[in-house]
């Protein structure tokens, strides 16, 4: 059983959670994940670490109520548990000085993100900041971002704040000598990033976090094409280069489970738990 | 010990199972279990030879005469107790050993009828002890010592139930949220009830081990960290990773590795889905590739799960596929189709990105392999289609690989399995092995064999360092 320390709701339907987990804590590096299992009928899903505190002894994860996992998540409160959570999971992100860092985030992905900047600051880079959302009231972190960013840009789909799209980045990167990029977000997002960067041939890192079950190199359900090569997301990743991922079959395998997924989210919307 | 005077059955007691169909239609357990009157009769059937050939086939060394005889004497509890000296799990062995190619292989009876059904006698008394409630025998006196056990598989809880028994300390550190290993994530529902996984699990348990769940040992902590913190450790980590084919459209949706597949049904539920959250793609055609046991479980499972048909697709013949007899003949008997000296050369999609076929090439039987069994070989130009929207992919599974990765200097063959000597014992001090993780892909009881042989060489190292 793993207590919620804190839970916070960042804008609709967005939340933040604090959980006990010592141990976790003690080991995490940023880019990592959890899997949690909420109870014991609940499935297991992967989230990305987004920070944690050794001496509380918490992580911390971000998470957006978008089916009935994460609604149920997201009806939990302090004081609460959840019964399993398995951690840290994955390879960490590969943090030292590559000199100007580009760092894109997208959605809930600021949170995680935003534990990543903060490495590659102490490790000595300059981080250029771009927090984006679907819309301004959607936007998370972008205070704690503009912190620990040398400079900070934001950006929403449909342009309520900031750039509108990321076409901006084409241009920002003339302007500016850079030595990587990391995008992490949705998929479509780290779609467009990578393809936007391509030109320039700058290593662009995605964080990859597909439909799991185990996550520890079981099952195989988090295969992605990389390279031409079948890749376990979950033991290989969650980090890629963005330039070698078929990302139409990501999205295609994203969408696999959805018409169950739906049925859930109705079924617990209408009738709660039980059916 | 008095040989029976009556003459023997050579026909072995028939144990109830449910119609077959029904039974495709639902989880409930296959094979019904004996009667005490059954149980009794086969046991009479023991010819009680002098010297034992079927305890030379147990690779946990059960003294199998002496429960039968008890068996046959109505001793119910004595002949449990007689088979925990050496099995501590025999609910699970009794259900799913291999006791065709074990100890019921040597009986003396075989060789003019039916061997004895030694398998349904040790699930009777493991049945019988479950419903009256475990007993406990006493433990040894605490030899002050900690051995940390990483994997609640087969091999895990053997090695931890002996650990214990002798008096040491054991913690046992298992990455899933359940413990059982492949006996919880693999083995579907109607061939082990997960109730019966669970309570072998508590019985261990009882014996004073600590089973802590959701640590990946590699991850959470290192096999050094775990040496700093215990006298000797071992590994029992197993071969979890799924192999594909490496063939053209293995990721187009609804095509699964095996082990995602009975993940999702046995440890997840997903049979009970919306009930359960994890939700599963069956379709109406399903084609299982591979013979073994795991081919055989995710056939059947795909047909309780509403698929009107399933095959299985496997390149040779049926005299070379691995899967028990019995399993074999129960999914026969269940309706699934073999698809013999056949092998998917690609899966084909549809517009939606969704497997909707299956280019196969049909096989001919050539020379003996490394494995003994004749190497298929393709015939040119037998290219066919298969119309497929579900496929499952079960043609083995290799070692997992992160303590390897994350332990310098421990010893690890090509294959990534895990070095040792015949007892076990790695090339780092303290640290012992066994299981899948030693041998690659195998049995259950091998595994417990194994981890049983690891024990007694652990306490052998304990008491000399004490």
């Amino acid at each position: 059983m793993h207590r919620i320390v804190t839970k916070r709701e960042l804008v609709s339907h967005i939340n933040l959670f604090e959980f006990s987990a010592k141990e976790i804590a003690a080991k995490v590096k940023p880019g990592q994940f959890v899997i949690l299992k909420v109870d014991e009928k609940g499935e297991r899903i992967p989230l990305t670490i987004a920070g944690a505190d050794v001496e509380k002894g918490t992580i911390t994860v971000v998470c957006h109520e978008v089916g009935k996992t994460t609604r149920r998540l997201g009806s939990l409160k302090d004081g609460d548990c959840i019964l399993d959570l398995l951690g840290p999971l994955g390879k960490p992100a590969e943090i030292r000085k590559f000199g100007t860092v580009l760092c894109i985030g997208g959605g809930v992905m600021v949170a995680p993100l935003h534990f990543q900047v903060r490495a590659f600051r102490e490790a000595g880079n300059v981080v250029i900041g771009v927090v984006g959302a679907r819309t301004a009231n959607q936007l998370i972190f972008e205070d704690e971002m503009r912190q620990v960013c040398d400079e900070l840009y934001v950006a929403t789909d449909d342009g309520t704040k900031g750039y509108k799209g990321l076409d901006f980045l084409g241009d920002l990167f003339k302007e500016r000598r850079t030595d990587r990029v990391v995008a992490v977000g949705p998929i479509v997002m780290m779609k467009t990033v990578s393809e936007l960067i391509r030109p320039f041939g700058i290593p662009t890192i995605v964080n990859l976090i597909p439909v799991m079950v185990d996550g520890m190199g079981m099952c195989g359900a988090c295969r992605v094409t990389v390279g031409g090569k079948t890749m376990f997301a979950c033991v290989d990743g969650p980090d890629f280069d963005g330039h070698q991922v078929d990302f139409e079959e990501l999205v295609t395998r994203m969408k696999m489970y959805a018409p169950q997924e739906k049925l859930a989210f109705v079924f617990y919307e209408k009738g709660g738990r039980s059916l | 010990m008095s040989k029976p005077k009556a003459k023997i059955r050579k026909e072995v007691v028939p144990m109830p199972k449910q119609d077959p169909k029904q039974r495709s239609r639902n989880f409930n357990e296959v094979a019904l279990g004996y009667t005490e009157e059954q149980a009794v009769s086969e046991a009479e059937r023991c010819l009680q030879c002098g010297e034992a050939q079927c305890v030379k086939g147990c690779p946990v060394e059960v003294d199998i005469p002496a429960f039968i005889n008890l068996i046959r004497e109505r001793r119910f509890g004595e002949a449990i107790r007689k088979v925990k000296e050496k099995n501590s799990l025999p609910a699970v062995c009794g259900r799913v050993c291999p006791q065709e190619e074990q100890c019921q292989a040597n009986c003396t009876l075989g060789k003019v009828g039916d061997p004895v059904s030694v398998g349904r006698l040790e699930r009777f008394v493991a049945d019988w002890e479950r419903e009256q409630g475990y007993e406990i025998s006493q433990k040894s006196t605490s030899t002050g010592m900690k051995v940390a056990v990483v994997g609640a598989g087969p091999a895990g809880l053997t090695a931890a139930a002996e650990l214990a028994k002798l008096g040491h300390e054991v913690v046992v550190f298992e990455a899933l949220h359940k413990p059982g290993g492949v006996l919880i994530y693999g083995i579907p529902e109607f061939r082990l009830p997960k109730k019966i996984v669970e309570a072998e699990a508590e019985y261990i348990g009882k014996l004073g081990v600590a089973i802590k769940m959701n640590v990946m040992v590699g991850k959470l902590y290192t096999l050094k960290e775990l040496l700093e913190r215990f006298d000797a450790v071992f590994l029992g980590t197993g071969a979890g990773l799924p192999l594909f084919m490496r063939v053209p459209g293995e990721n187009l949706c609804g095509v699964y590795s095996a082990n995602e597949f009975l993940i999702r049904v046995n440890l997840m539920k997903a049979y009970a889905f919306p009930e359960y959250d994890t939700p599963i793609c069956v379709g109406e055609r399903v084609a299982v590739v591979g013979g073994g046991n795991v081919a055989m479980d995710a056939a059947r499972c795909a047909l309780r799960l509403g698929a009107r048909e399933v095959k299985i697709v496997y390149r040779r013949s049926h005299e070379e596929m691995p899967a028990r007899a019995e399993e074999i003949e129960n999914a026969e008997e269940e309706g699934i189709i073999f698809e013999f000296l056949t092998n998917p050369k690609r899966f084909i999609g549809n517009e939606r990105g969704w497997v909707k076929a299956m280019e196969c090439i049909r096989m001919c039987l050539g020379e003996p392999d490394e494995s003994g069994r004749r190497r298929p070989v393709p015939i040119e130009g037998s290219d066919f289609m298969m119309d497929e929207d579900t496929v499952v992919i079960a043609i083995g599974r290799s070692p997992n690989p992160v303590i390897q990765q994350t332990t310098e200097g421990l010893q690890v063959t090509k294959w990534g399995t895990i070095v040792t000597d015949e007892n076990g014992k790695t090339n780092i001090e303290g640290v012992y092995a066994g299981g899948d993780i030693v041998t690659g892909e195998a049995t259950v009881i091998s595994a417990m064999g194994a981890g049983k042989k690891a024990a007694r060489a652990i306490h052998e190292y304990l008491m000399n360092k004490k």
